[in-house]
């Protein structure tokens, strides 16, 4: 995961109050078997509208999502959050957060900032008045500049730390690869391994056919 | 410290206690791979350049998508044949052993790990599937996984993983005849709720677990999730040890002595804690089946379609009332009037040779009821081999019942195997939930001896309501072990090389 500390982007400000996760990215996407390449199921439904802020020239290479409250309820899916990365996204602004999107972006890499309400109000007016303004998001600081104004938002020092040192769970984990070998060294004889392969003999299985 | 099997379990794992709120880091034994949720998990090792830990503690199946027809022709299905096909490349590039469809250890992943006997006691075992509780079965502290911890685990091995409430099942008394341990566990959920189980491993104790053979518990334990739960566990015991003896992965010579006297170290202490208990009298059941569109919504066969108005609590009269409008069931119909299009048996529940040989039993000598489809579909492909090895397959295609390859097949219609809307089944599986076997398909869950009970007379019906021989003897299915699925006539087992490259140990970063 790359390590974040500072993103300066344009900002995209989507003013929609509870936005979930199957506007995010509906679930035909699902089928999929790739983790990558969502970039066109991002607000898929959203996106054959002309007036849509995506679709909007100043808008389309966006990188800081301004959103309402209640983003990401919904279902638990990952997607969610790979959609909005593929598509460019580094970070999210809200005034709430559903609590299992916000875990799956502090695990993924995208930040999702609190905002308060009013922040949020002042951002999208200087979005809206000069689209395509660039925001910068500090993480260090925990605050985001649009112009002349600086706003700051909340992140628990957790995932803050995670983020700036660019670990995700696996990460975290193999920074004890040493206490991992060293209980595999204690690990009983009899306990199982898959390899060797051992079965019984291989058997030609007869296709069933329709009746 | 007096401790519950769990607990012992999640002890003998810790390769790191957690501080200060943060999880505790768990070791996995046994990790079980298949295609529908691995994909992405792989994809991600990919993208950052690791490796699969330990391929020696991993396995896959391809059971999800696989047809249970023709077989050896190209998958028709476009998605399904590419979350086939993406298993297969993967398993090939991280060196993961892989037993594909035309194989003869090919089958649902919660089969395939008891009969190669690489399920055992005391492991924990995870796959990225809710019935992974399956292989609590066997004393294991077995549970279901989302795809992002798939790649954990293939990654570094462990978990991180806050700890399980612990809930004691206790069922007294010993079964009627007819009842199976899968009226068991439909009672318990009935009686618990979908939800009841929630945040706990549920532990099955009691005279008539104890009675019930190795498969017959695998059904109890499959069914924990059913009741919310992360994991169900049965404390191993003689008929554990009887089942695992001589299976291709059990422990050998001095291993498995060392291993027989751990596992019987694996039980509860008398004065262990538990969070929550549960009781239940096995004498007074009667085989169940369920009515709604949630494997809570349960009643003995003898009752009727429950009426609406008449339940008190305002939420749960909605649910009942939606569910039976989905169902197309009218209040205060006798359950056993309800018909039937379909018959179902198979799945990770209830598919595994005591339940065929069960179902022939019944069946034997039988014609199934005209406008009734029976499919009969092997939870893998030995069980398939066994099954005509004992020419159960015959019995069945005189019945009327069509006789399949090994997969999950109807329990979740994610092959060609599915209900047309509006039809109705009794399935042997676990889940009847809305458009689970297909959509708009209507489910009602049932025992493996309901299930041939009802192929014969069409509508939900008990094996007390046929005219059987007096010499057959059903209660034996789940009294006494009669598993043979691993030491069978089919030979010794044998090593084999498989053609896949395997990696080495990977370096860690
Ligand atoms: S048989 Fe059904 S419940 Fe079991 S693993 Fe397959 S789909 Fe899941």
């Amino acid at each position: 995961m790359e390590k974040f500390t500072t993103h300066t982007g344009v900002g995209v400000p989507l003013r929609r109050s509870n936005v979930d996760t199957d506007q995010i990215i509906p679930a035909v996407y699902l089928k999929r078997v790739t983790r990558t390449g969502f970039e066109d199921a991002l607000f898929a439904a959203w996106r054959g509208d002309s007036s849509f802020v995506l679709n909007q020239e100043a808008y389309s290479a966006g990188s800081v999502l301004v959103a309402g409250p209640d983003f990401g309820t919904g279902s638990s899916r990952e997607h969610a959050v790979w959609a909005l990365k593929d598509y460019g996204f580094r970070v999210v602004l809200s005034s709430r957060f559903a609590d299992i999107f916000r875990g799956n972006s502090g695990k993924q890499g995208l930040v999702a900032g609190v905002v308060s309400p009013e922040d949020i109000e002042i951002l999208w007016k200087i979005l809206e008045t000069k689209p395509g303004t660039e925001v910068t998001v500090d993480l260090e600081a925990r605050t985001a500049t649009a112009d002349d104004v600086t706003v700051p938002f909340q992140i628990d020092d957790y995932t803050r730390w995670r983020l700036m040192e660019g670990l995700d769970d696996i990460g975290l984990t193999l920074q004890e690869a040493d206490k991992i070998t060293a209980f595999e060294e204690t690990r009983a004889s009899w306990r199982p391994k898959t390899l060797p392969a051992r079965h019984l003999p291989a058997v030609e299985i007869e296709a069933a056919r329709p009746v | 410290m007096a401790g519950t099997l769990a607990e012992k379990v999640w002890e003998a794992h810790l390769v790191r206690r957690g501080e200060d709120g943060s999880p505790d880091l768990l070791y996995i034994d046994l990790h079980l791979v298949h295609e529908v949720t691995s994909p992405q998990a792989f994809e991600g090792l990919r993208l950052a350049g690791r490796q699969v830990r330990r391929p020696d503690l991993t396995i896959a199946t391809e059971d999800h998508n696989t047809p249970t027809l023709d077989i050896d022709r190209p998958i028709a299905d476009l998605t399904s044949r590419t979350q086939i096909d993406t298993l297969r490349a993967n398993a090939k590039e991280f060196g993961v052993r892989l037993h594909s469809l035309g194989d003869a250890d090919q089958g649902i992943v919660h089969q395939v790990g008891p009969q190669l006997g690489l399920t055992m006691p005391g492991l924990t075992v995870v796959c990225g599937d809710s019935h992974t509780s399956t292989h609590g079965a066997f004393g294991a502290l077995a549970f279901g996984i989302g795809t992002s911890e798939v790649e954990h685990v293939l990654a570094t091995q462990t978990l991180p993983l806050a700890p399980f409430k612990t809930m004691a099942i206790t069922v007294n008394g010993a079964l009627p005849a007819g009842a199976t341990s899968k009226d068991i566990i439909l009672a318990i959920i009935a009686k618990i709720g979908t939800g009841g189980g929630q945040g706990y491993v549920l532990e099955y104790r009691g005279e008539a677990i104890r009675a019930l053979s190795m498969e017959a518990r695998m059904t109890i334990c499959n069914m924990s999730i059913e009741a919310g739960a992360r994991a169900g566990m049965i404390a191993p015991d003689e008929t554990t040890f009887e089942y695992l003896k001589g299976r291709p992965h059990a422990p050998e010579g001095a291993d498995w002595d060392e291993a027989v006297e751990y596992w019987k170290t694996l039980r509860s202490d008398d004065d262990a804690q538990y969070d929550a208990e549960v009781v239940l009298e096995a004498t007074d059941l009667e085989p169940f089946v369920t009515w709604g569109t949630n494997p809570g919504q349960g009643l003995p066969l003898s009752a009727s379609v429950p009426v609406p108005a008449d339940i008190a609590d305002e939420g749960e009269r909605e649910t009942a009332a939606k569910a039976l409008e989905y169902m197309g069931l009218t209040a205060g119909t006798p359950l056993r009037d309800i018909k039937v299009d379909t018959v179902f048996i198979g799945s990770c529940t209830n598919g595994r040779i005591e339940d065929l040989r069960s179902v022939a039993k019944v069946v034997k000598g039988k014609e199934k009821a005209s406008d009734v489809r029976v499919l009969v579909v092997p939870s893998s492909a030995r069980v398939r081999l066994q099954a005509e090895a004992e020419g159960l397959d015959v019995i069945f295609k005189e019945f009327g019942a069509e006789w399949r390859n090994a997969g999950c097949s109807m329990c979740l219609g994610m092959n060609p195997d599915q209900l047309a809307p509006g039809e109705r089944s009794a399935s042997t599986s676990n889940r009847n939930f809305e458009g689970r076997q297909g959509k708009g398909g209507r489910t009602h869950l049932v025992s493996p001896l309901v299930a041939a009970a009802t192929a014969i007379r069409g509508t939900l019906s008990s094996v007390s309501d046929l005219d059987l021989p007096f010499d057959i003897d059903i209660t034996t299915f789940d009294g006494t072990p009669l598993d043979g699925v691993g030491a069978s006539p089919l030979g010794e087992s044998v090593v084999v090389d498989l053609p896949i490259p395997v990696a080495g140990q990977p370096a860690l970063r």
